[in-house]
């Protein structure tokens, strides 16, 4: 099985989200940046595939130099191989595109990416992706198995969760419980040496048009102080929220 | 040249996204000048969302579509648009619109703006803000393409009455196979989800143990919310993973948020900041929550918590 996990390089979660440039481009100035969440539990979960059933695991990500050290985490971790679409992704759609292409050439079997980024927070490219490489699609996968070209999927739906099952070649949009938190990798020397010698392989992008571009960015209007209300007077409490804030 | 939006039902009822997703369809077919239509499936009564702005109905009635199928639908919802030359498609951001959302780009070679907030701050171009870095700031996202497709952000417009006439057609897609099967589901049925909940109310570490979740509980059937929890309530084993919400958990977009022994740090914030009023409740005075909250009680949750669940049925006893 040949199996692709999809790597957006995000900002680390307690990042300061700040922009410059006229409010168009994210500062980056400080901010520490990671593999997206939803991905490190795909990748981890592609580890036990390779682990278990032998699996080849490519890590992709479209984007600049500045990413490659985000891939060699992956390969740190653990995968085989790593490729970087050298552009600058500028909406999900371009960024499903090259990675179509990715998958067509690499002839992948399953392809994992996450629900969602948490910077853009898109929540697009592995559908679209699915869609343009006319694959089965499950998003919000929580858990997933593997026999031969079958596929047991758990998805998480509204209030609870689902049992699919599917075939090879499949496009998954995964998130945290595809494994336990606590089987999350941190890399260790032996990985980070290996990972020196595995391939990273920088290709130039396709032709995409953006259909969705990005224009400014403004952060929320700062909130009013708290108001405060004595744990001995709660019928205060029950009259703002009916009377001021109307929301019982 | 029209609007058209996607209204929900589950098990034939209309969903209140359904109702929210019209609502805007409807704002935004006002600046363009034009009408609203919307495509429903299996829903038992079209007839509500004349009362927020709807001028036609796309009934289909196929029993193949009793079990949600992300592509499937997506077929239809295309049809629909293509039928109607729809410009701008809506849908709402349950977990299967955001299933089906990117299926349904590729299919209409839309541009796709999900998490959106507002109507378009401009219409030529057609330029929407969405919110994004998890509620941490807004983006406003130009789509260039000739068909667009919103995702609209629960709860962020709310519902808007707007009574037009309303004409129901029947419309019959057609609908293909595919490899995808569901084979069982797995569901609380009795229990308000974080995702349609009004209000959410929330614990976190402080509550010392599952074996206290039942004032939680209490609390939520009193306000008709849903429980909700931080991470490690659920990395504990707790509560369900379904409950935790936060950065990498589920979002909460609710107009009521309750965060009971919960210190606010900036990962589960994220996640909850869509909400519109929130309440703390911690021993600390010096925790974060309290300037994220709206309203804040420093006390101990468990003299706090029994005594206004108390009150709240005395409350709603007077309503
Ligand atoms: C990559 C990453 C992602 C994360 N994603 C999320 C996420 O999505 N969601 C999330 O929630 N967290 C997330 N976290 C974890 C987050 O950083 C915090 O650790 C977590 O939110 C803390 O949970 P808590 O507030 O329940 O517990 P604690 O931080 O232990 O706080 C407990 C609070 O309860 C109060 N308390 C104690 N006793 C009482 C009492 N009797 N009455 C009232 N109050 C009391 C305390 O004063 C304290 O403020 C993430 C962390 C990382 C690193
Ligand atoms: N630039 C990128 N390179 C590689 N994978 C990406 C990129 N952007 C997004 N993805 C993948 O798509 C998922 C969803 O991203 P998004 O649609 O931006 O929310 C991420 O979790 C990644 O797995």
């Amino acid at each position: 099985m040949k199996i692709l996990v999809c790597i957006s390089h995000v900002p680390d979660t307690t990042s300061k989200i700040n922009f410059t440039e006229g409010d168009t481009k994210f500062d980056t100035n400080g901010v520490q940046f990671v593999i997206n969440p939803n991905d490190e539990f795909g990748l981890t979960r592609a580890m036990w595939f390779k682990e278990k059933q032998g699996a080849h695991v490519t890590v992709v990500n479209v984007g600049g130099q500045e990413t490659e050290p985000t891939l060699r985490k992956a390969l740190a971790i653990g995968a085989d191989a790593a490729i970087r679409v050298n552009m600058q992704p500028n909406d999900g759609f371009s960024v499903a595109r090259q990675l179509a292409k990715i998958v067509a050439d690499g002839g992948f079997d399953l392809i994992i990416a996450g629900r969602e980024s948490i910077d853009y927070n898109g929540g697009m490219v592995p559908g679209m992706l699915a869609g343009l490489s006319q694959m089965n699609f499950v998003n919000t996968c929580i858990g997933l198995e593997i026999d031969g070209d079958q596929v047991t999927a758990i998805r998480e739906i509204d209030g609870g969760k689902e049992t699919i099952t599917t075939t090879l070649p499949l496009v998954v949009g995964g998130q945290k419980g595809l494994v336990d938190e606590s089987d999350l990798r941190i890399p260790n020397m032996r990985g980070i040496m290996m990972a020196r010698q595995k391939p990273l392989t920088v290709v130039e992008p396709i032709a995409s048009d953006a259909r969705a571009k990005s224009v400014s960015f403004e952060k929320p209007a700062p909130k009013g102080a708290v108001k405060l209300v004595s744990p001995d007077d709660l019928d205060a409490l029950i009259d703002l929220l009916h009377n001021e804030a109307k929301v019982i | 040249m029209s609007i058209l939006v996607y209204a929900e039902s589950e098990k034939g009822k209309l969903k209140k996204t359904a109702f929210e997703v019209a609502s805007y369809a409807r704002a935004l077919a006002n600046q363009l000048e034009t009408n609203v239509t919307a495509v429903t499936i299996n829903a038992e009564s079209t007839e509500a969302l004349a009362q927020y702005g709807v001028d036609k109905v796309l009934a289909v009635n196929n029993p193949q579509l009793d079990t949600f199928n992300a592509r499937t639908f997506a077929q239809v919802i295309k049809q629909g648009a293509e039928a109607e030359h729809a410009e701008v498609v809506v849908i709402s951001a349950t977990a299967n619109c955001k299933y089906l959302a990117p299926l349904l780009a590729v299919e209409l070679n839309a541009g796709y703006a999900s998490n959106v907030v507002a109507v378009p701050e401009s219409t030529t171009p057609f330029a929407v803000k969405r919110s994004a870095f998890t509620n941490k700031a807004f983006e406003i996202t130009q789509i260039d393409t000739p068909v667009k497709l919103i995702g609209l952000s629960n709860n962020s417009f709310g519902l808007v009455e707007h009574k037009v006439e309303l004409k129901t057609e029947p419309f019959s897609p057609s609908i293909s196979e595919n490899n995808i099967t569901v084979a069982s589901v797995d569901k609380t049925t009795d229990k308000v989800t974080i995702a349609d909940a009004d209000i959410v109310v929330s614990g976190g570490r402080g509550l010392k143990g599952p074996e206290n979740w039942g004032m939680i509980e209490d609390l939520a059937a009193v306000l008709g919310a849903a429980t909700a929890c931080s991470k490690p309530v659920s990395d504990l084993g707790w509560r369900p993973h379904s409950e935790h919400v936060g950065q990498t958990g589920k979002p909460v977009a609710s107009n009521l948020y309750i965060a009971i022994g919960i210190s606010g740090a900036i990962q589960h914030l994220a996640g909850i900041n869509a909400s519109k009023v929130k309440v703390v409740i911690n021993t600390d005075s010096e925790a974060p929550f309290f300037k994220a909250a709206d309203y804040g009680v420093v006390g101990d949750a468990f003299e706090v918590v029994p005594t206004l669940v108390e009150k709240l049925k005395a409350f709603k006893a007077q309503q």
